[in-house]
């Protein structure tokens, strides 16, 4: 089993959540979250002053997956989630030893 | 004239009083969104605990203190009227030949909402740092040692009002409050940030208004209250009261567009909290002057105070003062614009209207006299406090929220609130 963390542009999600959607996937793990890349942050002004922020509000997608679908979802995922601009963000694919179904107790491939 | 209560006038100062009031909880909420959110409720506290003390303060010694027996023409005696009683006179006559008047104890309900604005405009020099037990003490004394005889002053036979000795080069004019409360809040507040001390990381780490929103919602109810504030500073339910009331809409909104398109000249965009301050500025302005200006040089007049307190907030960046919420930069510099505005753009004696120097130099006169004034009492109550009491909550109470440390609350809920 594997892990796809997304970190994306939040305006982008709901495209990805479709295509995932429709792709099969039945859950995923959404939160707001703030960081910065080569992108860098931007510029706020109050009354004058001027606050350099560096860190930018993202969304990051948490999906459960099998091992033979990993690769063709996180392709997904970054083909959605692109812009071309910088700041679109990054995905990566890390492996599960176990994942177990809370509400069954099934455990494995079974609480995908 | 046998005096009459007029109800029409009585009605129309009850609901100003109201309004005015209103202004307190309006500035909260315009204050407390400039705040981080880790002190957006002491920043209210400050407001709501100065509504709290000056309330009773007022019908005690407040109102003695600045309509009682004269002393010098500097204050009036606090004992002549305490708690109302003594010489207070049941019943204010506004027109002798009328005999109009409304019962005097309306119009200490006006006054006092006055009172507690101004001292609650002073606590947004002092966000974020300062101990509540110190500002809550500050308050009192300095309503009863600054506030109260600067209203005797202007209001009530003083040296700075028509009465006063600078009467005969011209009449003074200060129609709703640009000396009593404006200025004098706006040097309180600039001493006290002085004496306190800046905020920690002030000039290193952003400082971002926490909720903008919050910010316009008392812009709006801090013009909605000023109409009581300057509409009702006319004593009456009159043309006066409505030139008032059209001049302090006119002013605040060609300040917002002052303030905007300074804002967008300078720094390449036209900001919210750019807005809601250009509309307290042109409000600070046309306080003084609500009565002697006409709409289109209330025009004038906003417009002015807009671009001067837009460019007045950068200041303290260049001076390294702390005033955490501008109130230098929007009390002091807008009060300053209306009441040395009035000496040029008057109907009645400016010199742009035929009027000369005259009115221009009295004006000049009593604003530094009001600055000179609450300069010299907010600093000796200041330095006195910093000895006695100590201004400053302790840095890591600062760092992880005077809400917390001071009033065991916080605002929101999350990790970072």
């Amino acid at each position: 089993m594997k892990l796809i963390t997304a970190v994306i542009q939040p305006h982008t999600l709901d495209q990805v959540k479709a295509a995932l959607q429709s792709a099969g996937v039945r859950g995923m793990t959404v939160s707001e979250v703030s960081g910065y890349g080569r992108q860098k942050g931007h510029t706020e002004v109050y009354r004058g002053a001027e606050y350099t922020v560096d860190l930018v509000p993202k969304v990051r997608l948490e999906v459960l997956v099998s091992d033979e679908e990993a690769s063709a979802l996180a392709e997904l995922v970054v083909r959605v989630a692109r812009t071309g601009k910088i700041g679109d963000g990054k995905v990566w694919v890390t492996s599960v030893d176990e994942v177990i179904r809370v509400r069954t107790g099934a455990s494995g491939p079974d609480a995908l | 004239m046998e005096p009459y209560i007029d109800t029409g006038i009585t009605a129309w100062m009850l609901v100003s009083a109201s309004l005015v009031l209103l202004m307190t909880p309006g500035l909260a909420l315009f204050y407390g969104g400039m705040t981080r959110s880790k002190s957006v409720l002491n920043m209210m506290m400050m407001c709501f605990g100065a509504l709290a003390l000056i309330a009773v303060i007022y019908p005690l010694w407040g109102w003695s203190m600045s309509y009682g027996e004269s002393l010098g023409g500097i204050l009036g005696n606090p004992l002549d009227q305490f708690g109302l009683g003594g010489s207070f006179d049941q019943v204010s006559v506004l027109d002798t030949e009328t005999g109009a008047a409304i019962p005097t104890i309306v119009d200490v309900g006006f006054q006092t909402t006055f009172a507690i604005i101004t001292v609650a405009l002073i606590a947004g020099a002092l966000a974020d740092r300062v101990k509540f037990s110190t500002w809550m003490v500050f308050a009192g004394l300095w309503v009863t040692l600054s506030y109260f005889p600067m209203a005797h002053m202007v209001w009530s036979g003083g040296l700075l009002s028509g009465d006063g000795p600078f009467a005969a080069i011209a009449e003074p004019v200060d129609f709703a409050g640009g000396t009593v409360v404006h200025i004098n809040a706006g040097v309180a507040g600039l001493v006290l940030a002085l004496i306190v001390g800046k905020r920690k990381g002030f000039g290193a780490e952003p400082m971002r208004p926490h909720n903008l929103p919050l910010v316009m919602l008392g812009a709006a109810l801090l013009w909605f209250g000023w109409f009581g504030f300057n509409a009702g500073s006319a004593y009456g339910a009159d043309e006066t009261a409505g030139l008032a009331w059209v001049n302090t809409t006119t002013a605040a909104a060609a300040a917002v567009l002052g303030w905007l398109v300074t804002e967008k000249l300078k720094y390449g965009k036209a900001t919210s909290l750019g807005a809601a301050s250009g509309v307290v500025a042109g409000l600070v302005a046309i306080t003084p002057a609500a009565g002697a200006l006409t709409p289109v040089t209330s025009i004038v007049l906003g417009v002015l105070a807009g671009g001067l307190c837009a460019l007045a907030v950068g200041l303290k960046h260049k001076l390294g003062y702390d005033d955490s919420l501008d109130v230098v930069g929007v009390h002091l510099v807008g009060g300053l614009v209306g009441t040395v505005g009035i000496g040029f753009l008057a109907t009645d004696g400016g010199l742009l209207f035929g009027g000369g120097v005259n009115l221009l130099v009295v004006q000049v006169i009593i604003a530094a006299v009001a600055i000179l004034l609450s300069g010299v009492v907010t600093l000796v109550l200041g330095l006195a406090l910093k000895s006695l009491m100590g201004w400053r909550v302790a840095t890591e109470d600062e760092v992880r929220g005077i809400d917390l440390a001071e009033h065991a609350e916080g605002a929101y809920e999350g990790i970072n609130s």
